[in-house]
């Protein structure tokens, strides 16, 4: 059933490229039906999973290298998925008032869409690289063509750091499927093979880096505030909210379950660059002037935390890893859109030293409320679903490393005061200023915009208060055969 | 021997006589009944000819025995050749395909048979296992090539490119037949596998690294690696559209198979090995350095051509370097990558530069902004051209994806012990990221750029032969790459019966 997510998030594409030209209403209306579909499918599909490893689909695709079209879920892929769902409808929300080549937009979109899905439910090592690879060329479109600040720097940029890093992949890829004899890519069975421990030791950074590139990994970071900036708001959204965890989702799925002592010998190493990135990205997004470059670097900063959660490789760590995939995903949507779209469409502008004079409490209250929302799940209060998930990180590194668990400490503090710092030059500046320059009357904030701000606050919310809906289903997930190594390897 | 049995020869030899038989049926047809026509017709004519040949070669092939072979080698038949004839044949009928309606020559006629006349040549290389023969096709398919690179009589860049076309091949045939004269003195045979028993006992004989090293500068020039592909950028922008697509993706092909086939039957004895680390002397170092040296040279240099053609031929160049790794995995598997790498390249260039003979009639150049706006002009074209562009760049799930995971893969397991090509493969694989830059920048001329006023004013007339031809490749490099059981199954299997 989970499978459908994928198929009709690519039949929606080719539906939106045969449409006639200008139909722009069709198109729109095309792009939420395949976005709503698939979130449908990825919620109703996650109710009925059954315990462990739920087969969805297993074809011979090329017999002759014992590679299948092997389609499955754990608990951890259909927490991700039911973020993609989520991510993907709130896209289209906020994407509606794109006026040029509607049909292409929405085509893109929904390739990305597509292609992201089928990374998450793939348990053959060689369709989940095929999706990745897909993922990446329809983001340089998105972003080159309906893009804003050095939109094609941007665009470039994102396309090669995620094509070196999927090469990286590849690299290590190629050598476990021939090491393991070349029958099988199956991810269970190459996660049962028991590499030799020089083999891990060279393959687990290039195939983590490779993946971890695109979540972020500090010092490779460098595309996401750039990308994020330059990107229409959907796609900061997506980027931020999904793409970012297709790196993570990787790092976790192939390079550690594969490579488990590969992992034990590099733990520490990931865990300082993890550190490292939680540190630097808050203390960079603490001085931008641009606020979406204040919330591109506290993605960064953020995705610092999963990977230090991938780094402990306990189990607690890593179930918030995987939790604090879900919770930035939708937290960083909400910022990227109260940033991109409520606010900079309005007002054309993203200088914070620019921004008050609009006074934006008042003319836009709604926005105001939805961004202290934000930056409240943002900086971890409880309650919210960052709370819970950044808490079992920390719980997890205490147990590994407790220098690194007060190092992201102080990120946290910092964290804490970049947000604050925004939402107070954005929102509540100083009302003497504010009286001089009254500024335009801004439109309205439109319907699809509150629809898809509450969807995200209240997801937030709903995992805050009640975070047992998602931990049920993955915490079980970490007895599957997958982690099998890691755990016989003391770790977990 | 000392009779030789007609009828067989021409029952093994079916499909190239059936073709050169076309080749006269079209100069017969142009030169009799369509003289006084007006020049679409004859070209009309002439490509229905062709196409007709094409088709009778085909049918006479799928009639074959499965197994034959004619004078010790002369002309093998086996399920791989004729799989490969097959291939051969289908890129000859889109080439003609893309010759149709364009204005470069009045000699219709000449052209189309020039075209078949080649393929012929490239048939009889993929199917002999003897070395005169391997040379006399070699010359056949080579002097049609040249003279259709000459072809469009009044450019200067089109004879610029065909006289070095020429120079170039004229000395790497006598490089080659230099080769192939060492090796029979050495063996004392010119058959493939008696060659291989000849040299048994002489590896270290300094006449067999001279014939090894002349023979792989003679084939070196024909699949245009470094550094022996200097007429590689002139050919393909000077060349008119469909020779320089047909050098680039038939001859090819044939080109790297009956390589393959000389280095692994021929040479049988002197592989060596080229693993980190491991070098041993024989062929596979050779290769090595040579796919090093392409892959390395034909990516750097291709991100700074601002003409799409000379781009197609540096990345044809970095192409021919990923596949000789194919060659140097020296195993039936390696062989089945090749073929499947060779031909998905062969169609998608074939593509490619489909697309770039539309935009050239309209626009008047191949440069890269005479893109701009192809996206929005043209929707079919644009998204053919971003298949074959993100197939070439190795973006799943097109064709060139699964073609160098297949390569990388076969030579990996078998080229050395302890994966010793390794180094080979991260090389290859860093550099087809590399690549994705320069494919990119062609698709964001096509999606990204706005459509300049130059490129407004100018308009050709859409040519539906061509643009079907193109939208049928595309189809085709989507569909092997979405299912490349659909040709690897087929080739593995011949693979196997032809004992590699």
């Amino acid at each position: 059933m989970l499978a459908w997510t994928v198929y009709l998030s690519f039949a929606s594409a080719l539906v939106l490229m045969l449409l006639p030209k200008g139909r722009v209403d069709l198109a729109r209306g095309v792009g939420l039906g395949g976005a709503l579909a698939g979130a449908v499918v990825a919620f109703a599909g996650s109710m009925m999973k059954q315990p462990g490893i739920q087969e969805i689909c297993r074809i011979p695709w090329i017999p002759s290298l014992g590679i299948n079209f092997h389609f499955a879920a754990d608990g951890i892929s259909v927490t991700l998925v039911m973020l993609t769902g989520i991510a993907a409808v709130v896209g289209v929300l906020f994407s509606w008032n794109i006026g040029e080549r509607v049909k292409e937009f929405f085509a893109f979109y929904m390739v990305l869409i597509g292609g992201v899905y089928g990374v998450f439910l793939s348990f053959d090592l060689f369709l989940l690289f095929v999706f990745y690879e897909i993922a990446i060329i329809p983001k340089y479109f998105l972003i080159a063509i309906w893009g804003s600040t050095n939109r094609e720097y941007g665009a470039m940029k994102l396309a090669l750091y995620s094509f070196v890093g999927s090469a990286m992949v590849l690299v290590g890829l190629i050598a476990a499927y021939v090491v393991s004899g070349g029958t099988t890519t199956n991810l269970i069975e190459l996660a049962q093979f028991g590499f030799s421990k020089e083999f891990q030791y060279w393959v687990f950074p290039l195939v983590f880096v490779g993946f971890a590139i695109l979540a972020g990994l500090w010092p490779f970071h460098t595309w996401a505030p750039t990308g994020h900036v330059a990107a229409p708001t959907a796609v900061s959204m997506l980027l931020a909210g999904v793409v970012m965890k297709l790196g993570a989702y990787g790092a976790l799925r192939v390079a550690i379950t594969l490579f488990p002592l590969g992992a034990q010998a590099w733990q520490t190493e990931i865990g300082f660059l993890a550190c490292v990135g939680i540190v630097y990205g808050a203390l960079v997004a603490l001085v931008q002037r641009d606020f979406k470059f204040v919330i591109g670097y506290s993605s960064v900063s953020h995705m610092g935390f999963v990977l230090l959660g991938l780094a402990t490789l306990n189990e607690i760590g890593l179930s918030g890893a995987v939790l604090q995939m879900f919770s930035h995903g939708v937290i960083a949507g909400l910022l990227f859109a109260v940033v991109g779209r409520m606010v900079y469409d309005r007002t054309h502008t993203r200088e914070l030293a620019v921004l008050h004079r609009f006074n934006l409490s008042r003319s836009l209250p709604f926005v105001a409320l939805t961004f202290v929302v934000a930056s409240a799940a943002s900086m971890g209060l409880p309650g919210f679903s960052g709370f819970v998930a950044e808490l079992q990180v920390f719980i997890g590194a205490w147990r590994a490393f407790p220098v690194f668990a007060i190092f992201s400490g102080v990120g946290l503090l910092v964290g804490v005061a970049y947000t604050l710092r925004a939402l107070q030059k954005a929102f509540f500046a100083d009302p003497e200023l504010e009286t001089e320059t009254r500024g335009p009357v801004l439109d309205p904030i439109s319907m699809p915009e509150k629809c898809g701000a509450m969807i995200l606050m209240a997801a937030t919310l709903i995992i805050g208060l009640y975070p047992r809906l998602l931990l049920d289903l993955i915490v079980p997930s970490f007895s599957s055969p997958l982690f099998d190594g890691l755990r016989n390897g003391a770790g977990l | 021997m000392s009779s030789i049995d007609y009828f067989q020869l021409l029952k093994l030899a079916g499909p190239e006589a059936v073709l050169a038989l076309a080749a006269l049926a079209v100069l017969a047809v142009d030169l009799i009944w369509m003289r006084e026509a007006p020049i679409r017709q004859r070209q009309g004519a002439g490509a229905f000819v062709s196409i007709l040949g094409c088709l009778g070669a085909g049918l006479c092939a799928l009639q074959m025995p499965g197994f034959g072979s004619f004078a010790n080698g002369m002309l093998v038949i086996d399920p791989l050749t004729l799989l490969l004839k097959g291939a051969l044949l289908v890129l000859t009928v889109f080439t003609v395909l893309l010759s149709v309606d364009r204005d470069f020559t009045e000699h219709v006629g000449e052209f189309f048979a020039l075209i078949l006349l080649a393929t012929v040549g490239m048939m009889l290389l993929v199917s002999s296992e003897d070395l005169l023969m391997i040379f006399v096709s070699l010359e056949l398919t080579s002097l049609s090539l040249y003279i259709l690179t000459a072809f469009q009589k009044r450019s200067a860049l089109s004879a610029e490119a065909a006289l070095k076309y020429f120079l170039f091949g004229g000395m790497a045939a006598a490089f080659l037949l230099f080769g192939l004269s060492l090796l029979y003195g050495l063996s004392g045979s010119t058959h493939l596998g008696g060659i291989a028993e000849g040299l048994v006992g002489k590896e270290n004989d300094p006449l067999l690294i001279v014939a090894l090293a002349m023979t792989v500068i003679g084939f070196g020039f024909k699949i245009a690696v470094v550094p022996f592909h200097l007429w590689a950028p002139d050919t393909y922008q000077g060349a008119p559209l469909a020779s320089a697509a047909f050098v680039a993706s038939g001859s090819k092909v044939a080109s790297f198979f009956v390589l393959a086939k000389v280095m692994m039957l021929g040479f049988a004895g002197v592989h060596g090995d080229a693993g980190w680390r491991h070098l041993i002397a024989g062929w596979a170092p050779l290769l090595a350095v040579l796919a090093l040296l392409s892959m390395l040279l034909g990516n750097l240099v291709a991100i700074v051509q601002g003409n799409v053609r000379r781009l197609l031929a540096y990345s044809a160049i970095a192409h021919s370097g990923y596949a000789l790794l194919g060659v140097m995995s020296n195993s039936g598997e390696g062989m089945a990558s090749l073929v499947y790498y060779t031909v998905t390249y062969g169609l998608t260039t074939l593509g490619a530069f489909g697309v770039v003979a539309l935009v050239e009639e309209r626009t008047g150049s191949a440069s890269l902004s005479s893109f701009a706006g192809l996206g929005r002009r043209s929707p079919i074209l644009g998204l053919s051209m971003m298949v074959f562009m993100l197939s070439l760049a190795g973006i799943p799930p097109l064709a060139g994806f699964f073609g160098k995971f297949y390569l990388f893969v076969g030579a990996i397991r078998t080229g050395s012990p302890n994966i010793g090509l390794v180094w080979l493969v991260v090389v290859a694989i860093a550099m087809s990221a590399v690549s994705l830059y320069y494919y990119l920048q062609v698709l964001k001329q096509i999606y990204v750029t706005e459509e300049s006023a130059a490129t407004v004013d100018v308009t050709g007339e859409t040519n539906i032969v061509t643009c079907c031809a193109v939208g049928a490749l595309a189809v085709l490099v989507v569909l092997l790459g979405c299912f490349p059981n659909l040709l690897v199954g087929p080739v593995l299997a011949a693979t196997g019966s032809a004992g590699l």
